[in-house]
């Protein structure tokens, strides 16, 4: 294989041969190491103060009754959290970047989340339970009858995505509607718990939220992985796609499941947070200065982003906890409105 | 096939609002026979049906005429202004600009009457628009197709929509009165509004509905490009101002009075434009009878599906108009192709 500029060829067993984008790889690398950083600071720190020996010691299994609810049950679930949240936002975003051809065609954007967030909306205010796995099933019905609805209406013909994008757009302001409904027809109470959700939170997560989504993320991530291939060759354009042997229905309907369950997983367990699955690819793309979007390096970014975005929020005007979803949504729509102005073309 | 407006339309019309007007009053948890309502409405004395006629129901419906004649106007200037079928106060953030100012002049201010409080939703509504039109301006001198531009301009509604919308999620978390009454202004309901804020409201939705049926022959020009218009001796800055007034005077104020409702702005220029074809002075004289029916009627089946509690007009609204949106999306990107 000719060598290009920027990447370096890794020959794997069985005479297959990967390429790596150099600077992507220290990029993700970088991500990796800061995001544990942070989830490491967001451990030590806080409003309950812990010295370093009895963080060790209770990271061993000793210390105080107290050290070991605070930083095991209390901030640990919440710090992974923030990283896996972030990690499934990142992935799913890039994915559906990657298919619409546009940064535009994230998940948020297009009304995916919206719809998550009326499924589980339903789950909570409508059958009155609030377990995870039933908020789960919920926004991952939501977002899937939402992909399915927008994807269909838009498959008609002419620029895939922009009718994909302005069908969801659509799509998502009549959903958002009906949440706005729903949470009028709640008593005072039940509405307090639906709003804390839909804007996007995690203050209230424990160690049950979390599990479910990282299996979950250790079957998809592989699986959206192994479809990088065909997911780049797929964005030169369903014909080329086609004539190099990618079957192009077939990826492209495996690829939408894949972003929509990570969505959807994301949404479950924090509530939507406002385009983090739009903006994460798009920075990821801007420091790695890669080609295209690129899986690995959204996701690290994602995970980044919310690790460090979530403490500041929760603690920047502590006691009292802004929901991080309504952080991201300002400063990504203000981002938003900056690609829409000022990109070029 | 040459449309135009004719005075059969226009009565025809009028018709239709006398006829929900008189349904709007009959309506309610104690109904009153269709002849009483005549009787009531022609003849106000102390009788129980005078006084829910005239206390309860009749401020209500009053409203609901007014804001959507505001908001019918509001959507008919806006896409002439812009020049783009699919531009609405609601979808491109307005009002959520004026509904964002109205929550911080509430929590923050502690201003809680609605003459203190329109003020705000004004300069809320003018910095948002000013703001899309910005966008929208840029968007339209780098791009090369239409569509794109019309996708730009909807999106960049989208995220000032959604970071207004955040913002004032962040004021509302801290109060939780402030989110009950919220979440009830918000979907954009026309319950529980008196007559005070039905006199307040009325002045700025005067000024705006006066200055808007100046416009319509301007826009007529505007239509043709900035360069034909200024040619035809059309002052298209000037125009455009004017153009921004009234957005803000009828947006700002609906939203104070009424919530954000969406979707009537998109709605109601477009069902003009099929009766009476692309005349903006047609469109504007139509807008004043659809945009009334419009609200009231959504007002009137929200009361009446879901008894005996009632749907917010706003959400009744939502549900005619986002599928309409989009029909509109669809056939747009197809004969963008």
């Amino acid at each position: 294989m000719n060598t290009v500029p920027g990447f370096r060829v890794i020959s794997l067993p069985r005479n297959t041969t990967v390429r790596v984008h150099r600077r992507s790889a220290t990029i993700v690398l970088t991500l990796v190491v800061l995001a544990l950083f942070v989830l490491m600071l967001t451990v030590a720190t806080g409003a309950y103060e812990i010295t370093g020996n009895d963080l060790v010691a209770t990271f061993l299994g000793g210390g105080s009754d107290m050290d070991q609810f605070i930083v095991l049950r209390q901030r640990l679930p919440r710090a992974v959290a923030d990283l896996l949240v972030g990690a499934a936002l990142g992935l799913s975003g890039a994915i559906f970047q990657s298919i619409s051809r546009n940064p535009l065609g994230s998940p948020d954007v297009v009304g995916f989340a919206t719809g998550s967030a009326s499924g589980g909306l339903i789950v909570i205010l409508l059958v009155g339970a609030s377990s995870v796995a039933s908020i789960a099933v919920g926004t991952i019905a939501g977002g899937f009858a939402t992909a399915l609805f927008v994807y269909l209406l838009s498959s008609g013909g002419g620029k895939v995505s922009e009718r994909l994008i302005l069908t969801g757009i659509a799509v998502g302001a009549m959903l958002a509607s009906v949440n706005d409904y729903l949470i009028t027809r709640a008593t005072l109470d039940d509405a307090e718990t639906a709003k804390a959700w839909q804007f996007g939170s995690l203050n209230i997560i424990s160690w049950p939220h979390v599990i479910p989504l990282a299996v979950l993320l250790a079957v998809l991530v592989p699986l959206t992985l192994t479809m990088s291939g065909p997911m780049r060759v797929l964005e030169m354009g369903d014909d080329s796609a086609h004539a190099l042997g990618v079957e192009v229905g077939k990826t492209r309907v495996w690829l939408l499941c894949a972003g929509v369950a990570l969505a959807a997983a994301a949404v479950a367990t924090s509530g939507p947070i406002g385009f983090l699955a739009m903006a994460a690819p798009q920075l990821a793309r801007k420091v790695s200065r890669s080609p295209g979007i690129s899986l690995l390096p959204s996701m690290a970014m994602g995970a980044l982003l919310l690790g460090a975005g979530d403490p500041l929020a929760a603690r920047a005007l502590s006691p009292f906890q802004i929901p991080v979803g309504l952080v991201t949504a300002a400063l990504g729509g203000l981002y938003l409105l900056w690609i829409l102005t000022w990109r070029k073309g | 096939m040459r449309r135009a407006l004719t005075p059969l339309t226009g009565l025809l019309g009028l018709g239709l609002i006398v006829l929900l007007v008189m349904t709007s009053v009959a309506i309610g948890s104690r109904p009153i026979p269709m002849s009483d309502v005549w009787q009531g409405i022609w003849h106000r004395d102390r009788s129980t049906e005078s006084i829910i006629i005239w206390e309860l129901r009749m401020p209500r419906t009053l409203l609901a005429l007014t804001v959507g004649a505001a908001l019918g106007i509001a959507g008919a200037v806006m896409q002439a202004l812009t020049r783009n079928p699919l531009a609405e106060p609601g979808i491109l953030g307005v009002n959520a600009g004026a509904a964002f100012a109205v929550v911080v002049a509430i929590a923050g201010l502690g201003i809680t009457s609605f003459t203190g409080y329109v003020w705000f939703a004004c300069a809320g509504a003018a910095l948002a628009s000013t703001l899309v039109w910005a966008v929208n301006q840029r968007a339209a001198r780098s791009l090369d197709s239409a569509g794109n531009a019309q996708t730009r301009l909807l999106l960049a509604g989208v995220a000032l929509s959604a970071c207004l919308g955040a913002c004032t999620g962040i004021i509302t978390m801290f109060d939780q009165d402030a989110f009950d009454s919220y979440r009830f202004w918000v979907v954009g309901s026309l319950a529980n509004r008196d007559e005070s804020i039905l006199m307040a409201f009325l002045p700025f939705a005067a000024a705006g509905l006066l200055v808007a049926g100046l416009l319509g022959s301007s826009l007529n020009a505007l239509a043709l490009g900035d360069d034909v218009a200024s040619s035809l001796g059309v002052r298209v800055a000037l125009i455009r101002v004017l153009c921004f007034a009234v957005l803000t005077l009828l947006c700002g104020a609906a939203t104070a009075a009424a919530g954000p409702i969406a979707f009537v702005g998109l709605v109601v220029p477009h069902v003009a434009r099929l009766i009476a074809g692309p005349d903006q002075r047609s469109i504007l004289a139509l807008a004043l009878i659809i945009g009334p029916a419009l609200v009231l009627a959504a007002d009137i089946i929200g009361r009446v599906i879901a008894r005996p509690g009632e749907i917010e007009a706003g959400i009744v609204t939502a549900f005619i108009g986002a599928p309409v949106l989009l029909r509109l999306v669809l056939t747009q990107v197809r004969s963008a192709r």
